[in-house]
Order: C-alpha cells, then structure tokens, then sequence
C-alpha cells in the first residue's frame, strides 16, 4: 500500500518537473511605438516566410541555405549587423522591425512590406525567442544621432583626413572601390567571406540610406562582420565629417566615369539621389 | 522504513550508473562531482595551508616547419616598425622542443565554486602591429584593458563563440578599451585591418591556469587537494589532457607532449 504510494507520488513529481520544463520560456513579446508583437503568432508567420533560410531553429540553417549568400542570419547567437545600439549588444525591438521592414540589401532578404506592421512585429518577438540573450539582457540606450553639420567642402576634407588615420582605406579601399590591400582576407563571425563596402556601387547601405543611417552605422559598427564601432575613437563632429567624406566618395564614384566629375564646388547635394524604392518591391 | 531505503539505493545506484557511462559527456561532470565532494569532506581547513602546486613542461616533438615571415605591407605604417620582417610567433619552440604560449589550465574538479576576479586589469598590447602577450589568461568578469601603443589604427575584433561578441576600432593615441568577458572560453582576437595580427584571450572561471614561457614552463599555484583533469591548449597542435590527483602541500610535475 504504502509503496503504491510512493509510485504514484514519483509519477505525479515526473509530471510535474515536464511541465515546468515546458513552461520555463516566458511569452515573449515585441513593443514598436504602439504594437505589441507576439511570438505565438509570429511562429505561424516565421514557418511560412522565413524558415526556409533560417530555419526551424533560427540557427541560419534553412534548406535554402547552402544556396544562399551572405548566409542567412544565426539568430541563436543574438548578434545582428543592424543596430542602434553599441557594439557587442542586442538590437532594439525598433532595430529587428526595421532589418525585417527594410530587408538587407545586396542579399536574400526582402523588404517585408507586403506583411502588415502587426506581422512584422510579430515576427520580431518570435526571432527574439531563439536565443536566450534576450531573456537574459537588455540592450543599452540607442545611439544619439545629433543634428547634421553643414556638409561643406571643409567638413569633407576633414572627413578624408579621417579616412586615412581610422585605416577605412584598408578594407574600403583609397577611393572607396571595397579593394583595400585587406579587403581579400576578411570574413565574417563564421568563417565565410565577406567584401567590404563598395562606395562607387551606388547601391544603399546594409542598414538604411540616409546620413542619420551611415552615422549610426559607423557609432554602432556591423557586429559579426570585420566592421568596428568608432564611438570610442570619433566625437560626434568627426562622424559628421566621415559621413560627409563617405557621401562625396559615393557622388564621384558615380560621376567619373563620365569626362567632368564634379569634385569641387560648395555644398554638395546628398542623399537625394540615393533614396529610391526598395529594389526587392516587385518580388511580391 | 526499509521499502524507503531500498528506493533511495535504486535512485542512487541509477544516478551512478547515469553518469559513469564512459565515453559520455556526463563522465565529467561525475568527476566534478567526486572533487566537490572531496572538497566538501575538507571544507573548513583554509586552502592556502594545504593547497599545493602543479607544474611542468609543455613541449612539441618531431621536425618543426620555419615560421613564416610576415608580410605587412598592407600598412607602410607596420612596415616602417618593421625594417626587417616579422616572424610568425604562431609556433615558438627553444631547444628540445619547448613551447611558448600554451595554456595550462584546471579544466575540470573546481567544482562550482566562485572566484572574485582580481582587482587589477588584464592588459593586452597592440604593438609593433602584433599582440602583445599573443595569448592572455584572465578570469571571468576581470577588467580587460585593451592598449594600442602603435602609430596605426586597428581594429580589436574578439570572436567569440559564448561571450558577447563586439568590434572597436583604436587609432594611434586614444585612451585604452575597458572590456569584459563573462564567460569560459578561448577567444580568437583579430585585427581586421592587418590580417596576419592574431590573438587569443582565454577566460576562466577560476584563477588555476597560466600560459607557458619560452622554455615551455608552466606554474599553477595555490592548488587546493583534489582530483583534477588538467589541459593544455596550444593554437596550432590542440588539447592534451591529463588527470592529477593533488594531495596536500604538494607539488605535482606534469609533461604534455604534442606529436603532431
């Protein structure tokens, strides 16, 4: 009798200990300006869209993903290139809606505006559910991104001169072409090859494609990739110069090869021509 | 009473059978098990009475390839560091086959007992485009402090497999990095910019490891009595293991050999 007991009180523990293992993970949710996302409903949207590259286990490891390049995001390790946040730190829910908004350009990933804002929510608070990061820390205040500078010719120069000290020439190349005398050897957090930014591509950048976007991008740097956040090297100033120099390297890059490249003169008219529709639209 | 016995022996029995399984990734934790145990039964002696010490040699055998020399004309900057070229420090032996920067460490039998990380910083040098020391022991959550003393920006890029991962860049003159890292784990450091510049950075939870010099000596020190699985760690030739049982106040000397 008494052992029956006993029995059925290791059962009714057993029982017990696999249903707080099921519970262990807490409903995880995402907040952009007034949506809440929620990562139940976000499965069902990942399992359609998205786990065909990254996976069943958000590990990148999807069955497209051998055919794919750049590699389809790990999202296991938490580490994302686009951010507002400092180097080595989780992206902002604002951040993740953003990358899935914008798509990255230059890869497989599309901009997801055929998904309403709900969705696209949604599926942030369920890509947040693959690495226990999340659970554990929180991301530092974003990057302050002060008002713009006048982009003068002496600002550019300025910016050039920086361009040569922080060794951008080295990866990015003396003229912004992505030829630097290292640009052959870089690779990204997981060992595959990766080209550095081409300014005379004309293409926008990885993370957005305004002034405000190159400024967080160079305070932030592209974490899993060879390209470091300059927030402890440059004063806000600097940064303005560097986005100013970098603006000038893309507008030549586009112009010589026509016979007058337009390199002086005053103001030079950024960003304009460079913010178009994004180039994925008409996939849908 | 004695049904309850009886049930206690079976779940221990399967607990044992559990973890001694050979080959199984459990085996460690059942030695871990064992030492904490050992260490329990010795609970209330202060170590430093008892503690003792291991040492060694760390060597490598057979016919070593010369070091390669280091092209760094990538950067005129380096290059004027260097008038007569650099030599890989990848693999750096003296007579007999000593070897530099090994990491010997206790890999298995602190148990989990907690360490407070030392007060002063473990620093790491960038200088004459090259890492200085190559490899760096600290301890979990200890102060890194990152130091560029060359006339070149560079890039500090940790890549770490289960530490946060970041990327700073460094130009000539700035104040040092203030890093940490939580986490063990041997970390490869690279400088994105000058692409042969390779480093590591080895994180403990407990201040039992140190890094072997140029005749391929190594001291660990302050060892309490237990039972131990100590390894060492070199870039290029990988992991040796070896099991130590320390008794008080003594000194165990071990040899690691890589026959690669």
């Amino acid at each position: 009798m008494k052992r029956n007991r006993m029995k059925v009180d290791i059962a009714s523990i057993l029982v017990l200990l696999f249903a707080a293992g099921a519970q262990v993970t807490p409903a995880q949710e995402s907040h952009i300006g007034g949506i809440t996302g929620e990562a139940t409903r976000g499965r069902h949207l990942y399992r359609r869209y998205c786990v065909g590259c990254h996976g069943p286990l958000g590990d990148g490891r999807g069955e497209n993903a051998p055919w794919v390049d750049p590699k389809p995001r790990d999202f296991v390790t938490g580490t994302f290139k686009c951010r507002s946040t400092p180097s080595g730190e989780l992206p902002t829910d604002e951040d993740l809606f953003k990358s899935v908004t914008r798509g990255l350009v230059n890869s497989n990933m599309p901009p997801w505006l055929p998904l309403t804002e709900q969705q696209r929510a949604d599926l942030v608070a369920y890509v947040k559910t693959f690495s226990s990061r999340f659970r554990e820390e929180k991301p530092s205040a974003p990057v302050e991104v002060p008002s713009e500078p006048a982009a003068d010719q002496q600002s550019i120069q300025r910016g050039s001169e920086l361009y040569q000290k922080m060794n951008c020439w080295s990866c990015h190349g003396k003229e912004g072409h992505g030829d630097g005398p290292s640009a052959q050897t870089l690779v990204d957090n997981r060992g595959y090859p990766i080209p550095p930014f081409d300014f005379s591509a004309g293409t926008r950048f990885k993370c957005g494609e305004s002034n405000q976007d190159l400024y967080r991008i160079l305070m932030t740097g592209l974490d899993g990739t060879p390209m470091p956040s300059s927030s402890s090297a440059l004063t806000p100033a600097q940064t303005w110069d560097l986005v100013h120099y970098l603006r000038a390297l893309q507008i030549n890059a586009k112009y010589s090869k026509a016979s007058s490249p337009p390199r002086t003169g005053g103001s030079v008219a950024l960003n304009k021509q460079l913010v178009r529709r994004p180039e994925h639209a008409d996939l849908f | 009473m004695g049904t309850k016995t009886r049930y206690l022996h079976l779940a221990a029995a399967t607990a044992i059978a559990l973890s001694a399984t050979p080959g199984s990734p459990s085996r460690s934790a059942a030695i871990e098990r064992k030492s904490s145990a050992a260490k329990a039964a010795s609970s209330g002696h202060s170590e430093g009475h008892e503690a003792g010490t291991v040492s060694g040699t760390v060597r490598v055998i057979g016919a070593q390839a010369a070091a390669a020399r280091i092209n760094m004309a990538a950067d005129p900057a380096c290059l004027r560091i260097h008038p007569t070229p650099m030599m890989s420090e990848e693999v750096v032996t003296e007579a007999n086959g000593a070897l530099k920067n090994v990491i010997v460490y206790i890999s298995n039998g602190v148990g989990n007992r907690s360490f407070d990380p030392p007060k002063e910083p473990a620093v790491f040098e960038q200088k004459g485009c090259s890492y200085s020391p190559r490899v760096l022991g600290m301890q979990a959550s200890q102060s890194l402090q990152i130091v560029n003393l060359d006339p070149t920006s560079h890039n500090i890029h940790p890549v770490p497999q289960n530490n946060r991962e970041w990327n700073i860049i460094q130009p000539p003159g700035s104040s040092p990095i203030a890093e940490t890292f939580t986490r063990e784990e041997i970390i490869p450091v690279r400088c994105n910019v000058h692409p042969w510049m390779k480093g590591y950075i080895a994180v403990f939870k407990h201040p039992y490891f140190a890094i072997t010099k140029e005749d391929g000596t190594f001291d660990l020190k302050d060892v309490p009595p237990g039972e131990y699985m100590i390894q060492a760690w070199h870039e290029k030739y990988g992991v040796l293991t070896q099991k130590v049982t320390l008794e008080g106040n003594q000194t165990k000397v071990l040899e690691f050999v890589f026959k690669p």
